[in-house]
């Protein structure tokens, strides 16, 4: 054993060498032999029924390749959830970019004349663009009430506690949605041979869904379909489910034209057609004791889906489990809804719905303590959830947690006291009014409920005929680092370093299916699998004999080499097991809702400009407690990257929707922050000790999204004192805000 | 279609291409020069920058031919062999990356700044980057690797070398 830890040290990222030379292959820097290039011809209107196909003049179109609804071998769906998204348009389209048919040619730059020149007759239907239309059931655009998924989370007695109540407050919070904005836009390469079955190179997050989706597309058995990750230029959700489709576009002309087929977006159709942040409104409706406890609530929660289920009923499931935060609710209704609309299907993005239902009670906590006359630290530490108690869902909090010490901590760490005080007195003068804000909250780490029992994922090491160790997993490195971590945790189980463990390219060919890359899993799931997988090669190892109770690198390496000279190819394997205490209860969506949840609390200082109605964050505070951090760079990054997409979120990305489709998909008009727009983001890691992932982490990735939208607003309402309960929250809305100077809503709740 | 003659990385190419090609599309369809990347096409995300006579431009909006007199630098160009260039050694270092898209245009532009900045200040470096997108967030890692970058630039002899 070397003696030298390697979990909890901050290690050179794996593949960070290629990344700052250029030489990191992502998809568009593959090419292949004969290869052609694919674009995809859209609808234009939202819903319709497709007439009469031209193709119009000026195209050489018999040097094109075509490819309709028609040419599909198997079926036309996208398979993920419910199988309801059609690959290519047949007949009808239900939002405004879908696509009907392919192109293919081998020159790149003649593909949009030629899907400038296809014209498409259309017979078009009314169609919805908002969730209150939705609701109306003016039309039915999917099943028989528009509705795509469901829940209702039921604790306690709520309909008993109202006239029990010294207060009620009700508040309504709405959230837009949001563009990822990888800088590499979507992109695959596919190719096709009888033999070898469909092969695809891509930009994406889970090579095992998109293997599946193939499979139904193309009528293939799973042995021939072959899905590579290519260095993926971000991610964040955006290339959870959506590759699935240009995975399908890809195959389909590739086996249609017996070449090669390579797909590429532009940003315009990246922005316009892939998924975004599900828009969402929240309402609450809270009973209260006079001294600020929460003795129940109505939580009624509706998110939009666009035009196909894709992944909203996960997508909601989190929003549902998130609703209730992190307090303590005696009695509480959950009621959540995932409704259609003719715009394209939202998706999944960092976070995952948790951002939407967060920001509604993080802001409504600050309009309770208004009415109860606490201050939004007091409120929240009266009913935060403590160790024993149980959640939403019931679930015991089983660790030993402490939010009211990480809340102080946090206070502490921001000097929100001095700060409060000192930004009320200044606020008297001058050109700007600056104000604090706080959120505490809480994010699950792994897949809902029996999620994670259902994937049963699986994770091979090797050992290889060199004596150096490769990890074989399906998860994906998109910039979080999945790489660098999981080398160092198969590193630090078998006490060799770090250099001498590599992990192998997610190629479904390769690795076996660990699961997709989401939901903050890679960490603590997978990560405590290949734990496993190692200590299963070291066990090998000393069982044969080859290897003592203790040994050096080398020893190790020879013992390897030996193993594999007289067996041959030495892999372990570990799969998920459930542990038998967690319990969940999908018909009543009860129980053990994740294996571990990460806390946080978030502290924002905001600005107020008066005379441009600017807001600006001048300094954010991230504190958090995510178990054992294994790598302090890589989990600062992620907080510290997550919390800059928080403030897009809440001040700058506005996405502009007419007739159900992105009015400002490019970067010129789709505004993000810039490295000028940020402040330092300071992280903290809080430790309580936790026992749940490999070596005692907890998922990461997703949190720092949640808390930056409710502690910016909360900021804001402090410096201006005008409670603001929509997000994106631009320059015009605090503008018009100043002139109604409108009371806050909450007053009428009062009794 | 126009011949267009270029200096890259300190060598002359040729290319056959139509005269109103960008920069970028020459850089990888007919070089082969995949490291630039396309972010955008409009010159907003910055993921495109190469050096043009030592300045940062973005070449997804510079048209080829109007380039053929003057020296181009792509990120292929910094390193001598698997000799980092002190900018490249320092975001390594700093791990001022994450899903690296965005890596070769943002050293681009950090090599343009220290060529005419051996010393920027926090707020010089910032401005410098505005026209550098960075969804993964990674500014502050960046932010102090220019900082490292520029000292490890001042230390080294060859550093003026390095700078050119
Ligand atoms: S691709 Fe050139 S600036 Fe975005
Ligand atoms: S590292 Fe991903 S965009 Fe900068």
């Amino acid at each position: 054993m070397t003696g030298d830890h390697i979990v909890g040290v901050s290690v050179p990222r794996k593949e960070g060498r290629d990344k700052v030379t250029g030489r990191a292959q992502y998809v568009d820097d593959l090419t292949l032999p004969g290869m052609l290039f694919g674009a995809t011809v859209r609808s234009q209107v939202p819903r319709s029924k497709i007439g009469k196909i031209t193709f119009g003049p000026g195209i050489a179109w018999d040097e094109f390749i075509v490819v309709t609804a028609r040419d599909i071998p198997g079926k036309n769906v996208i398979a993920l959830i419910a199988n309801d998204q059609p690959c290519l348009a047949d007949g009808v389209v239900n939002h405004p970019e879908e696509p009907i048919l392919l192109l293919a040619h081998s020159d790149r730059h003649l593909l949009p004349q030629a899907v400038a020149a296809v014209s498409i007759e259309y017979d078009q239907l009314p169609a919805l663009f908002t969730v209150e239309q939705s609701e109306t059931r003016s039309e039915v655009i999917w099943g028989s009430d528009n509705i795509f998924k469901s829940y209702l989370v039921e604790k306690g007695d709520v309909d008993g506690i109202w006239k029990k109540a010294d207060y009620i407050v009700e508040g309504e919070y709405k959230t837009g949605a949001q563009e990822q904005l990888y800088i590499e836009n979507n992109g695959m390469i596919a190719s096709f041979d009888a033999q070898q079955g469909m092969t695809v190179w891509g930009s994406l997050q889970c090579p095992f869904y998109v293997h599946k989706a193939l499979m139904a597309l193309c009528n293939l058995t799973a042995d021939k379909v072959r899905v590579v990750q290519m260095e993926t230029g971000g991610a964040f959700g955006g290339k959870e489910e959506y590759p699935s489709m240009i995975a399908a576009h890809a195959a389909l002309l590739a086996i249609k034209c017996g070449r090669p087929v390579k797909i590429i977006y532009d940003r315009l159709e990246d922005m316009a057609a892939t998924t975004k942040r599900h828009p969402s409104r929240t309402r609450h409706r809270t009973a209260l004791s006079k001294d600020g406890r929460i003795l129940g609530g109505e939580i009624e929660l509706t998110i939009d889906g666009g035009a196909y289920v894709t992944l909203s009923p996960v997508v909601l499931s989190r929003a549902t489990i998130h609703a209730g935060g992190a307090y303590y609710w005696p009695n509480v209704r959950i009621t959540a809804k995932a409704v259609a609309t003719n715009a394209p299907p939202h998706g999944a993005f960092r976070g995952f719905g948790a951002p939407q239902s967060l920001f509604a009670l993080e802001r409504h906590m600050d309009r309770i303590a208004q009415v109860v006359g606490l201050s939004p630290v007091e409120i929240r530490k009266r009913n935060f959830l403590q160790p024993g108690q149980m959640t939403t869902t019931e679930q015991t909090v089983r660790e030993p947690l402490d939010l009211v010490r990480l809340l102080d901590r946090a206070l502490e760490l921001s000097d929100y006291h001095a700060k409060k005080q000192r930004f009320a007195k200044e606020n008297e003068l001058g050109t700007s009014r600056k104000g604090i804000g706080i959120a505490a909250f809480l994010h699950g780490a792994g897949f809902t409920g029996s999620g994670e029992r259902n994937l049963s994922s699986v994770v091979g090491v090797e050992g290889c005929a060199d004596g150096t160790i490769k990890v074989l997993v399906s998860s994906t490195e998109f910039g979080q680092g999945t790489k660098t971590v999981l080398c160092q945790i198969a590193a630090e189980t078998l006490g060799l370093p770090y250099e001498n463990v590599e992990i192998a390219q997610a190629d479904t060919d390769q690795v076996p299916n660990s699961g997709p890359t989401v939901a903050s899993r890679t960490v603590m799931v997978v990560g405590k699998l290949v734990q496993s997988a190692a200590l299963g090669i070291k066990q090998t190892l000393m069982g044969s004999g080859l290897l003592g109770d203790s040994y050096s690198a080398e020893q190790f390496r020879s013992a390897c080499r030996t193993q594999v000279a007289a067996h041959g190819q030495f892999r372990s394997w570990a799969r998920y097991e459930a542990p038998a205490d967690v319990f969940w209860d999908d018909d009543k969506y009860r129980g053990e809702a994740y294996a571990a949840f990460a806390w946080a609390v978030y502290v924002a200082e905001a600005t107020v400009d008066m005379t441009t109605y600017n807001v600006s964050v001048d300094d954010f505070l991230a504190l958090q407690e995510v178990g054992k951090v294994l790598h302090p760079v890589l989990a600062r990054g992620q907080i510290a990257g997550g919390v800059a997409q928080g403030i897009g979120y809440t001040l700058y990305e506005k996405v502009i929707w007419q007739n159900g489709r992105m009015q400002n998909g490019q970067m010129t008009n789709y505004i993000m922050p810039t490295s000028a727009d940020l402040p330092v983001v300071r992280v903290f890691f809080e430790e309580m000790g936790n026992v749940h992932g490999a070596f005692g982490a907890k998922g990461i990735g997703e949190l720092p999204m949640d808390g930056p939208a409710p502690a910016i607003v909360n900021a804001v309402e402090d410096a201006l004192k005008v409670p603001f309960d929509s997000i994106p929250l631009l320059p015009e809305d605090v503008f018009e805000a100043l002139l109604a100077k409108r009371e806050p809503q909450s007053v009428g709740g009062v009794r | 279609m126009a011949t267009i003659n270029l200096a890259i990385n300190g060598r002359p190419r040729t290319v056959e291409a139509d005269p109103q090609i960008s920069l970028l599309t020459v850089l990888r369809e007919n070089l082969d020069l995949i490291g630039t990347k396309y972010g955008c096409g409009e010159g907003q995300c910055g993921a495109c920058t190469v050096l043009i006579d030592g300045r940062a431009q973005r070449s997804c909006i510079t048209r080829a031919e109007t380039v053929g007199q003057k020296q181009i630098t792509t990120i292929e160009g910094p390193a001598h062999g698997e000799r980092l260039h002190p900018v490249q050694e320092a975001f390594l270092e700093e791990d001022a990356l994450q899903c690296g898209y965005c890596t070769p245009g943002m050293i681009m532009s950090v090599v343009a700044l220290l060529n005419r900045n051996h010393h920027p200040t926090q707020s010089e470096i910032i401005d410098s980057l505005n026209g550098n997108i960075c969804r993964c967030g990674a500014y502050s890692r960046i932010i102090s690797a220019v900082q490292k970058a520029a000292t490890s630039l001042a230390k080294s002899e060859i550093g003026t070398g390095a700078r050119q």
